[in-house]
């Protein structure tokens, strides 16, 4: 424990790095799955190979990702912007489908009513077929928040790597107490990065938690 | 007044939705297209606020091209309903009224309270302002549509198929709120149904559309159930037409007999049933009042055990009987 009180400071950079280099990509991934699946619904013959180009992409190998970037971007190899940009592709990859799928779960009769009574296509998305699609674009976001949370650890293996430089620092010196300090401040990073979703979804989709009524009357 | 002249829709695959068709639907009326699936009807309705676009031919509004706007604000000043009611689920039930006044910029207090009256005026209880439409049965949710197409005050109103997906019981009564509501209101309104009872209940005027987008006949019920242009408007009709065009005789003229001495009232002047020998009473069997038609008189005398069929006023209360004799003479003549 004394490891602990002597090494806030490391604890504390080790924890800030890990949370922005997940977290900046699960913004930067949103901001790009938004407008490609929207374009995607726009012209349907887009949609699957999209979809399909996201399940090969989420399907390479994290460190070959990591390893294979800097040559591809020009960057040096013990730059956080390898990680961000690894986890936003990842990001990307997995939120198509959801942004996809939840663009397409605003029932057609919901979007001839909108298009029906007057709104254009600009402010049909923002006010009628986004809000829709919360739900669905946001089980997205979870999944991904707490996959990158724990990839970022793999970081390490190439020197960036927020809480997992706590591991490879434990397994050189054969010594527990960083390790498990970084196990458990990962996994409470990604439950609270979890609630903290789910509670902004609720806050933002207080329609989808009704009852519904008695179906007679 | 809404003109159709020889409009065509033609699909890029070559098929014929709509063929030259041309019509005038009359203001302040309810125009009815009816007809079996694949006869265009909903295509030409929505042909009226551009959500389909014709291939060919013109509309008018009040002789205005509804080409020469932008068809948004085209949509924004007419109402429109369609089945499932299509209510948008992430918003309340008075914010979805509300729909069309937002979109005009109206301002947040008179929006509000034209809603809230709205929800009124289509019976609902205010209670559910503040619900989602998932909280709602269907027969609500319908009525919410119909409050959202008229927030704006539009002078037309498109309904397709509003009540085909509620039950009979319900859609009976949409249709005879539907009636009461255009009494005050007199919009334009477009109906579309493929249920022909349901035509000849609402419409004005009805419009028969034959599979491949032509007109076959354009009329008002009687003369559809008293005329039918050809076969096809014939058969489409029914087979009893003769029997529903008595929906179009009233009662107004009709004679009636005294109250017959084996009528029980109740303390009220209503008919409480017939006295039988042994004391016991039967029941009336169906009653119809002075704003009824024919068809309801016929209904009541082949309902009532004696044959008597009871006449009562709007609060119930027993005028008269009519028997056979009575519809006999009032459907020589």
């Amino acid at each position: 424990m004394t490891w602990v009180g002597d090494n806030l400071g490391l604890i504390w950079d080790q924890l800030s790095e890990h949370i922005y280099l997940a977290i900046l990509p699960v913004v930067f991934g949103l901001l790009i799955a938004l407008p490609l699946g929207y374009v995607a619904t726009r012209f349907s013959w887009l949609a699957n190979p999209l979809i399909a180009l996201g399940g090969v992409l989420y399907s390479l190998p994290s460190i070959a990702l990591f390893i294979v970037l800097p040559v591809v971007l020009g960057t040096q190899v013990l730059d956080p912007v390898n990680i961000v940009v690894a986890l936003t592709i990842y990001t990307v990859a997995l939120l198509i489908r959801n942004v996809i799928d939840g663009l397409r779960s605003v029932p057609p009769d919901v979007r001839q009513a909108a298009i029906a009574v007057g709104f254009g296509p600009a402010r049909r998305l923002l006010t009628i077929d986004l809000p829709i699609a919360v739900p669905v674009i946001f089980a997205g976001l979870r999944v991904a928040t707490v996959a990158n949370i724990s990839m970022v650890s793999v970081g390490a293996v190439i020197g960036i790597g927020g809480l997992g430089e706590l591991f490879t620092q434990g397994f050189q010196k054969d010594f527990l107490t960083p390790v498990v300090v970084g196990v458990v401040l990962s996994l409470l990073l990604a439950l609270l990065a979890d609630l903290l979703i789910v509670g902004l979804q609720r806050v933002l989709t207080p329609w989808a938690r009704v009852v519904s009524p008695v179906k007679a009357a | 007044m809404i003109e159709f002249e020889d409009v065509t829709k033609q699909y890029p695959d070559g098929t014929l939705a709509v063929d030259k068709l041309s019509l005038r639907i009359p203001s302040n009326e309810i125009t009815v297209f009816v007809g079996p699936s694949g006869c265009g009807k909903t295509t030409s309705l929505r042909m009226i606020n551009r959500t389909i676009e014709r291939s060919s031919g013109r509309i008018s509004i009040d002789g205005e091209d509804i080409n020469s706007g932008d068809p948004v604000t085209l949509r924004r000043g007419i109402g429109y309903v369609i089945q499932h009611a299509g209510l948008f689920p992430h918003r309340t039930v008075v914010d979805n009224v509300a729909t069309v006044p937002k979109l005009l910029g109206w301002d947040r207090k008179k929006t509000r309270s034209v809603a809230m009256e709205l929800l009124e005026r289509v019976g609902l209880d205010l209670k559910l302002a503040q619900r989602y439409p998932a909280q709602l049965s269907g027969g609500q949710q319908q009525r919410v549509g119909v409050a959202r197409a008229l927030a704006a005050d539009p002078k037309i109103m498109l309904m397709d198929e509003p009540f085909s997906a509620v039950d009979p019981i319900v859609r009976h009564q949409l249709q005879e709120e539907l009636l009461r509501l255009q009494r005050d209101i007199g919009k334009t309104i477009v109906f579309v149904t493929h249920d022909i009872d349901e035509a000849i209940k609402l419409g004005d005027n009805v419009a028969v559309l034959r599979v491949g987008g032509k007109l076959a006949q354009f009329a008002p019920p009687a003369e559809l159930l008293a005329n039918p242009a050809d076969d096809f408007v014939e058969s489409f009709v029914g087979q009893d037409r003769g029997y529903r065009a008595l929906t179009f005789l009233h009662t107004d003229k009709l004679h009636l007999n005294p109250l017959p001495e084996d009528l029980v009232l109740d303390d009220d002047g209503k008919p409480a049933g017939w006295l039988k020998g042994g004391g016991d009473l039967l029941p009336i069997g169906a009653t119809f009042t002075r704003s009824d038609s024919v068809r309801a008189a016929l209904d009541a005398v082949l309902t009532s055990p004696t044959g008597h069929g009871v006449c009562v006023d709007e609060n119930g209360k027993a005028l008269g009987v009519v028997d056979h004799a009575i519809l006999a003479e009032a459907l020589r003549s």
